[in-house]
């Protein structure tokens, strides 16, 4: 049985014949479009290194079947900078020293960009915790990935709002 | 995994036809069914992959205050719908002490009530489980049985079931929607699954093509909507199954109770709603005194099942517990860790 699947990667469309419905779309990322940066920790859902956005949600590329995604679209670590200039993310992570070995870090900052829009957490450190607890680190970079994650969204709300910055400041 | 065809259809009653051929498997988000599958515990011919099946995203107030949820809602949508948490906070907060922000944002509301126990021993296609394979006996028995049941198990099956969205929404007296081959029809959802018995293999009150289209809370269930709490106690404080939880609301007369809804997650096949516990708090003073009493009913009844016995003990206070967070009000704000006993001030934000 052959199937097709379309994705629009990184505001790229693809379109993939697939032989075999079994495929992941983390495997379909790294295995069939190189884009190796999602990476597969437990391939269970329990560590949350594979996570990319889906339309915009971050979830873990590990459970979900590609073939089901067919039409979305997908930003991986790979789509996230503007040539060389870095996502505020990923420059708060390289701030805050949010990463030793750097095996869970596309997880953690794709999960970072999912959770800031979905703006849940503000700056408190225990909703940031709570709201990031879906991305273990194995070198417990966590102190350091939470000051990154606060750190990113005052620098992506300043961006977005460069007005509303006084009052930020004395909230 | 083993392979299998994948089918898309576009309408409920295409859904439920294909359905209808053995060895078909509805797939809505995949969270629960393809981690079973890559560990060979769910084999299905067929994947009927429902998650674009129309009408059944929607969140739906109703004339009596109520309201419908669809099937493929996902659990963080519902979670942070403002109305919904509003009314039925106990549920949204049990939604957000479950997995991950990630599996939240993926999961939907059918699949949440139809994922299967984490029992080590269903999921290991070496060990013997009456569940996973009919007859073939029970490794948890001897095993390791640390998490299992303390009510409604039997011999041939201790496992609890481990949702936790199921628990409140059985204190809420939630009704499910299915459409089965012979229309549709509903199923209270604190007997929506089936306790163990004889037969632990038939997990749900469900038959083979029965596509669960949404779930109903009743508008009289708003009654509790100030003082209602989901209080779960786990290994690690977050992205962790419970060990016991439990949802505790009241529905007060000045310092008197008119209503309770007490319910237990973690310790049975099912939630486990504690009647005989809400019945005696009727008409009875919302004080500590009532609360350690409904809590001391509530577990009377409970057994171990091996090495967890401390598991009652652990119930029962976290019952007595509940009750007083309910009294002290629903947070005005969701606690930043939802369901912890260990969250600061309820709500408060928290200073690094
Ligand atoms: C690491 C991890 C941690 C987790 N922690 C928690 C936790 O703390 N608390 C908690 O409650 N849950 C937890 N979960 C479980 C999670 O909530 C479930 O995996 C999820 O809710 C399943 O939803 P889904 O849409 O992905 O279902 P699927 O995986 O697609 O389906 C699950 C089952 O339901 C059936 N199904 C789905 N929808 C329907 C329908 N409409 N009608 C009929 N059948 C249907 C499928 O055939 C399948 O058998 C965790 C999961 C993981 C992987
Ligand atoms: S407790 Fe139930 S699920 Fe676990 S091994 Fe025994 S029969 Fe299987
Ligand atoms: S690889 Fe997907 S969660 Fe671990
Ligand atoms: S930086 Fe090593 S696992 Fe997180």
């Amino acid at each position: 049985m052959s199937l097709s699947v379309s994705l629009t990667v990184n505001g790229r469309l693809r379109t993939i014949i697939l032989d075999d419905p079994r495929v992941t779309l983390l495997d379909l990322l790294r295995e069939r479009l190189a884009l190796t940066g999602a990476k597969k920790g437990c391939d269970r859902g329990q560590c949350g290194a594979c996570t990319v956005l889906v339309d915009g949600r971050r979830v873990n590329a590990c459970l979900a079947l590609a073939v089901s995604l067919d039409g979305s679209e997908i930003t991986t670590i790979e789509g996230l900078a503007d040539g060389d200039d870095l996502h505020p993310v990923q420059a708060a992570f390289i701030a805050c020293d949010g990463m030793q070995c750097g095996y869970c870090t596309p997880g953690q900052i794709m999960s970072a960009v999912g959770l800031i829009a979905e703006g849940r957490a503000g700056n408190d450190p225990e909703r940031v915790r709570e709201l990031m607890s879906g991305n273990i680190c194995r070198c417990a970079a966590y102190q350091g990935i939470t000051e990154a994650v606060i750190e990113a969204g005052r620098a992506l709300a300043e961006r977005t709002a460069p007005s509303e910055r006084t009052e930020r400041s004395l909230a | 995994m083993n392979r299998f065809d994948y089918l898309r259809p576009t309408s409920v009653a295409d859904a439920v036809a294909l359905a209808a051929e053995p060895g078909s498997a509805y797939l809505a988000a995949g969270t629960n069914l393809v981690d079973l599958m890559k560990i060979g515990v769910s084999r299905p011919a067929r994947l009927i992959d429902i998650g674009r099946l129309p009408g059944l995203d929607r969140i739906d107030w109703l004339p009596d205050g109520g309201v419908r949820i669809g099937a493929l809602v996902r659990n963080s949508d519902l979670a942070y719908d403002a109305r919904f948490a509003a009314t039925f906070p106990a549920v949204a907060e049990a939604l957000l002490s479950g997995a991950s922000a990630q599996l939240r944002n993926a999961a939907t509301v059918g699949g949440n009530l139809l994922q299967r126990t984490r029992c080590a021993y269903f999921q290991d296609t070496a060990s013997a489980c009456n569940r996973r394979h009919p007859g073939s006996g029970c490794d948890a028995l001897q095993g390791e049985n640390r998490l299992h049941a303390v009510f409604g198990w039997s011999e041939r099956c201790i496992a609890t079931h481990p949702s936790d969205f199921c628990v409140p929404l059985a204190a809420l007296d939630a009704v499910v929607e299915v459409e089965g081959r012979a229309g549709r029809r509903e199923i209270p959802l604190d007997i929506f699954h089936r306790l163990p018995g004889d037969a632990p293999e038939r997990e749900t009150e469900l038959d083979g093509a029965d596509l669960i289209v949404a779930l109903r809370i009743p508008g009289a269930s708003a009654a509790f909507s100030r003082n209602a709490r989901y209080l779960k106690l786990r290994e690690r404080t977050s992205y962790a199954f419970a060990l016991v939880s439990a949802a505790a609301a009241l529905d007060l007369d000045g310092g008197t109770i008119r209503g309770a809804r007490i319910t237990l997650g973690g310790v049975a096949a099912r939630p486990w709603r504690a009647r005989a516990a809400e019945d005696a708090l009727a008409g009875r003073p919302a004080d500590e005194r009532s609360f350690a009493e409904a809590a001391g009913i509530a577990l009377a009844d409970a057994r171990p099942s091996g090495d967890n016995a401390f598991k009652i003990e652990l119930a029962r206070r976290l019952v007595a517990r509940a009750l007083a967070l309910a009294l002290a009000g629903t947070p005005a704000v969701m606690p930043a860790l939802p369901a912890s006993p260990f969250a600061a001030a309820a709500g408060a934000d928290h200073a690094a």
